[in-house]
C-alpha cells in the first residue's frame, strides 16, 4: 500500500505540476490526466501551434525521417528521437523512468504484448479522449485489437508480424518438392523427404522463441493469455491446441528433421546463409530481415503461407509487431498523441515505414496500395512478398491477449519449454511445467487466476 | 596494500619520527584529509547510499497487484531456503575452488619466470599475458562464445577435421567450465602483474643472502620469493573471491547463445539480476544482493584469517 500512496502523491504533483504549465502554456482545458472529456479540435490546434518539446523512445531505425514530416507539419513542436536501446532494456529503462517518477518519454515505441504490463501501473494514457478510437477502421481488426482490447485505446499500432513459411525452392527440388506443404502433415512428410534428400532441416526451431512457439498457438486456435485489464488474468498455455502444436514439434524434433539451434545467434545466421535449414517460419518482417543475412543466396527463396492444421483452411498467427503510445506522465498529451498518430497513421509517413524501414503495415491503406503489395522481390525470385503477406494478415485470429508480465513469461519459456525443445523432450510435459511457474507467479504477485 | 608485514622485524625499528610543531601537524593532517574527500565523497554517493537504500529495499515485498508492504525478513527467510539461489551459490563456489587455484598458480608461475630474468623477451611477454585484460569482459566473451560454436567455431572444426568429433563446450554439463577458461584467460596478465610488482619490491639483499647458502632457483623462489610476496597473493585470492563470487558478464551474455545451460539463477548476481528486471521483484533481488555481500564479506575474512593465522604460527615457529 506504501508504494500506492507514494505513487498517487507523485501522480499528484505530477498533474499538478502538468496543469501548471498548461495554464501558463496552452489551454486550461487539457488536463494532464486520462480522465478528462473529449478534445476539441480548438485545443488540438492551441496545442499544436504552441512551442512544445516531446520525447520520443524508439528502436526503429531511422525514424527521424518520418518525425521530420511531422515537424514539418507542426513547425512549433520539437521531437527529440531516442534509443535506449531494443527490446527489454528499452522497457527496462521505461519503467525505471515511470517508478522515477522523472525522464519518461512523451511517446515511447511498446511492442503489443507489453501493452498490459504498462496498462497494469496506469503509465498510458488511454487516447478515446484525443480522438483515438476514430481510427479503429485504418487498421486489420486484429491488430486494433491488440492496441484496444475494450473500449480504451491504448497505443497507435506501427508495424504487425503475421507469420508465413520462407523457404529454399531450390533444396526443396532437389527433394523433388515442387509446391511447398499446405498442411502441417505435408510439413512433416516434406521434412523427412528433405533432410533424406538433401541433409537439411527443413527447418528451426528457435529452442528459445517463445514468440514463434506462441505464434504456432495462436495459429492453432490456443487463447493461453488473457488479461481483463484489472486484477484478474487467464493463464491457458496447456490447453488441448497448444499440446496439439507441442506433440507435433516433439516429434520432428525427435526425429531430427527440424533442428533447435538458438535463433538470432551466429550459428544461426550461418545456417540460413549455408542451407543448413531449407525453410524459416517467420513473420512478415522476416524477409526483409533474411534477405540482409542471407545475401548469397538470393533468388532461391520462396514465400508462402504457414501450413495449415485442415486442408482448406487459411489461419494465421502473429510474430511481433510493436505500436507508439503516450504516457500517463506526458506534460503535452495532446502533442504526443498527435505524433503517435502522424507517425503510424499519416499516408506518407506509413508508407515511409513499410517501403524505407520495411516495418510490416497494419494500416489497411498500405496494405492495399499497389505502391507496397506490387513490390517484386528479386532475392525471392521475383515474387510479390508484400501481397502474399497482406493476404496472410487478414488470415490471423483477432482474438489473442496477453500477460500483464510478459517479460517473465518469455524468461520462464527460456527456462522449461527451452531446455526441454533443446534436450529434444517432450514439450508436451514442458508446457505443464511452464503452466504451473506461470500460475504460481501470477498469485504470488496478487493476481486472481482464472 | 603494502608489503612490509611479509618482512615482519622491520616494521619494529621504524625511526621515530621527528619532532615538528603542531600547527604543520595539523595543516598535514588538513591536506590528508583533503586528499581523501573525493574518495568519500565517491565512496558515500555510490556505495553507502545503495547500500543502505538496498537494505531498506530488502525489508519490503511488492506484489505488481497490491504494491509494496512492510516484509521484515521474509525475503531473507525466503532467499536461505531458495534453492535457485543456493544453487546458484554452489556454482559460483565451485568455480572459485576450482578456477582460482589454477589461474593463480599459472600467475605466479609466469610472474616468478619474468622475474627470474632467464626468460627472452621478457617485456613482449608480460605484455602479451596481460593484453587480455585489457579486453572488456563482454567483448571477451562473446569471442569465446564464437569460438566455443558448434557448428562454425574454430575449435570445433579443428575437432572433427581430425576426427575428435564435435566438443560441446556449451552443453549444460560444460559450461562452467567453458566460463572458467574464459575468466581464467582474462585474469591471468592481472594477477600475474600484481605478483610481479611485489617480487620487483624484494630487496636483493635477500637473494644475495640466499645465493650465499646455494640457494638455486627453484629454492629462492620456494623459500624466499614466495613468502616474500605472500601478502601480494593473498591480495589476488581476496580479489578472486570477488570476481569468483560475482560472476554476471560471463553468464548473462553466454546465455543467449546456450539458453539451455545457463539458467536464470546460474550465478547470484545473475539471479538477482532477472528477480529485478524480469521477475519485477526488486526488493527480494535487493534481498539476495545484500545475501550475496555478506557471503563474499565472510569468505574474505576467513580467507584473511587462515593467512594471518599462518603468519602467527611461522613466526612463533622461527
Amino acid at each position: 500500500m506504501k508504494t500506492k500512496t507514494r505513487r498517487t502523491a507523485l501522480a499528484l504533483v505530477g498533474g499538478a505540476v502538468s496543469i501548471g504549465l498548461l495554464l501558463t502554456g496552452c489551454s486550461p482545458s487539457s488536463g494532464g490526466g486520462g480522465t478528462q472529456g473529449p478534445v476539441s479540435q480548438d485545443d488540438i490546434d492551441e496545442a499544436m501551434t504552441t512551442p512544445t518539446k516531446l520525447t520520443f523512445w524508439t528502436w526503429v531505425p531511422d525514424i527521424e525521417n518520418e518525425v521530420e514530416l511531422f515537424e514539418e507539419k507542426y513547425p512549433a513542436i520539437d521531437v527529440t528521437v531516442e534509443n535506449v536501446g531494443q527490446g527489454l532494456p528499452h522497457y527496462q529503462k521505461l519503467r525505471s523512468a515511470i517508478e522515477a517518477g522523472e525522464g519518461a518519454p512523451d511517446v515511447a515505441q511498446i511492442e503489443y504484448q507489453y501493452i498490459p504490463s504498462f496498462v497494469l501501473n496506469e503509465s498510458l494514457l488511454d487516447l478515446t479522449a484525443f480522438g483515438g478510437d476514430d481510427l479503429a477502421g485504418d487498421y486489420v481488426d486484429w491488430a486494433w485489437n491488440q492496441v484496444s482490447p475494450d473500449d480504451e485505446v491504448w497505443a497507435i499500432p506501427q508495424d504487425v508480424g503475421p507469420m508465413g513459411n520462407l523457404y529454399r525452392e531450390d533444396i526443396l527440388a532437389q527433394a523433388g518438392i515442387t509446391t511447398p506443404p499446405a498442411t502441417w502433415d505435408e510439413y512433416a512428410t516434406a521434412a523427412q523427404t528433405v533432410k533424406t534428400a538433401t541433409g537439411s532441416y527443413i527447418s528451426n526451431l528457435g529452442a528459445t522463441q517463445a514468440g514463434q512457439m506462441i505464434g504456432f498457438f495462436w495459429q492453432a486456435g490456443a487463447k493461453p493469455f488473457g488479461y481483463d485489464g484489472g486484477e484478474t488474468v487467464t493463464i491457458d498455455v496447456n490447453s488441448e491446441e497448444a499440446k496439439k502444436v507441442a506433440a507435433y514439434w516433439t516429434d520432428l524434433i525427435q526425429k531430427d528433421l527440424v533442428s533447435t539451434d538458438v535463433d538470432f545467434q551466429d550459428e544461426w545466421y550461418q545456417g540460413l546463409a549455408s542451407g543448413k535449414y531449407a525453410g524459416w517460419l517467420t513473420a512478415a518482417w522476416g524477409p526483409i530481415f533474411l534477405q540482409g543475412t542471407a545475401e548469397d543466396t538470393s533468388g532461391l527463396w520462396r514465400a508462402s503461407s504457414l501450413p495449415q492444421w485442415q486442408a482448406g483452411d487459411e489461419i494465421s498467427g502473429n510474430w511481433g509487431g510493436s505500436s507508439d503510445a503516450v504516457l500517463e506522465s506526458s506534460e503535452n498529451p495532446i502533442a504526443a498523441y498527435e505524433l503517435a498518430k502522424f507517425i503510424n497513421n499519416d499516408e506518407e509517413s506509413a508508407m515511409r515505414l513499410a517501403t524505407e524501414q520495411f516495418l510490416f503495415p497494419p494500416q489497411v491503406s498500405v496494405l492495399e496500395d499497389p505502391a507496397f503489395v506490387d513490390q517484386e522481390s528479386e532475392f525471392y525470385g521475383g515474387q510479390k512478398v508484400n501481397q502474399l503477406f497482406a493476404e496472410i494478415s487478414d488470415t490471423v485470429d483477432t482474438d489473442f491477449q496477453w500477460l500483464p508480465f510478459m517479460d517473465y513469461v518469455y524468461s520462464t519459456y527460456e527456462e522449461t519449454m527451452g531446455t526441454v525443445i533443446a534436450d529434444k523432450g517432450d514439450i508436451s510435459a514442458a508446457l505443464d511445467d511452464w503452466q504451473d511457474q506461470l500460475v504460481t507467479y501470477a498469485e504470488d504477485q496478487g493476481f486472481t487466476v482464472e | 596494500m603494502t608489503h612490509a608485514p611479509a618482512l615482519s622485524g622491520e616494521r619494529t625499528i621504524t625511526p621515530s619520527p621527528p619532532r615538528r610543531t603542531n600547527l604543520a601537524k595539523r595543516k598535514q593532517r588538513l591536506a590528508a584529509y583533503l586528499f581523501l574527500l573525493p574518495f568519500f565523497v565517491v565512496f558515500v554517493a555510490m556505495l553507502v547510499v545503495p547500500l543502505v537504500y538496498a537494505g531498506y529495499l530488502s525489508l519490503f515485498e511488492s506484489k505488481l497487484i497490491g504494491g509494496e508492504v512492510f516484509a521484515g525478513f521474509a525475503n531473507y527467510a525466503r532467499a536461505i531456503t531458495d534453492p535457485a539461489f543456493l544453487g546458484g551459490l554452489g556454482r559460483v563456489a565451485l568455480f572459485f575452488v576450482v578456477q582460482v587455484p589454477i589461474m593463480l598458480g599459472l600467475a605466479l608461475f609466469f610472474a616468478l619466470a619474468l622475474d627470474s630474468a632467464r626468460a627472452h623477451g621478457s617485456k613482449a611477454v608480460r605484455m602479451l599475458i596481460y593484453m587480455p585484460y585489457a579486453v572488456p569482459a563482454v567483448v571477451a566473451t562473446l569471442m569465446w562464445g564464437y569460438l566455443y560454436g558448434p557448428d562454425f567455431g574454430p575449435i570445433a572444426q579443428i575437432a572433427r577435421a581430425v576426427g575428435f568429433g564435435t566438443p560441446d563446450f556449451l552443453a549444460p554439463e560444460s559450461i562452467l567450465g567453458a566460463m572458467m577458461n574464459i575468466v581464467t584467460w582474462e585474469f591471468v596478465g592481472y594477477n600475474m602483474i600484481i605478483m610481479y610488482a611485489a617480487l620487483r619490491s624484494i630487496p636483493a639483499e635477500l637473494y644475495e643472502a640466499a645465493e650465499i647458502d646455494g640457494a638455486g632457483q627453484f629454492r629462492l623462489a620456494w623459500s624466499v620469493k614466495i613468502p616474500a610476496i605472500r601478502p601480494a597473493i593473498l591480495l589476488t585470492v581476496i580479489f578472486s573471491v570477488i570476481g569468483s563470487f560475482q560472476l554476471f558478464a560471463e553468464p548473462s551474455l553466454l546465455n543467449a547463445i546456450a539458453p539451455d545451460a545457463i539458467t536464470n539463477a546460474f550465478t547470484p548476481n545473475y539471479y538477482a539480476y532477472n528477480l529485478a528486471f524480469i521477475n519485477q521483484e526488486l526488493n527480494y533481488a535487493a534481498a539476495i544482493a545484500f545475501l550475496l555481500g555478506i557471503v563474499i564479506a565472510v569468505v574474505s575474512y576467513v580467507v584473511q584469517l587462515g593467512e594471518q593465522r599462518r603468519e602467527r604460527r611461522e613466526m612463533r615457529m622461527s
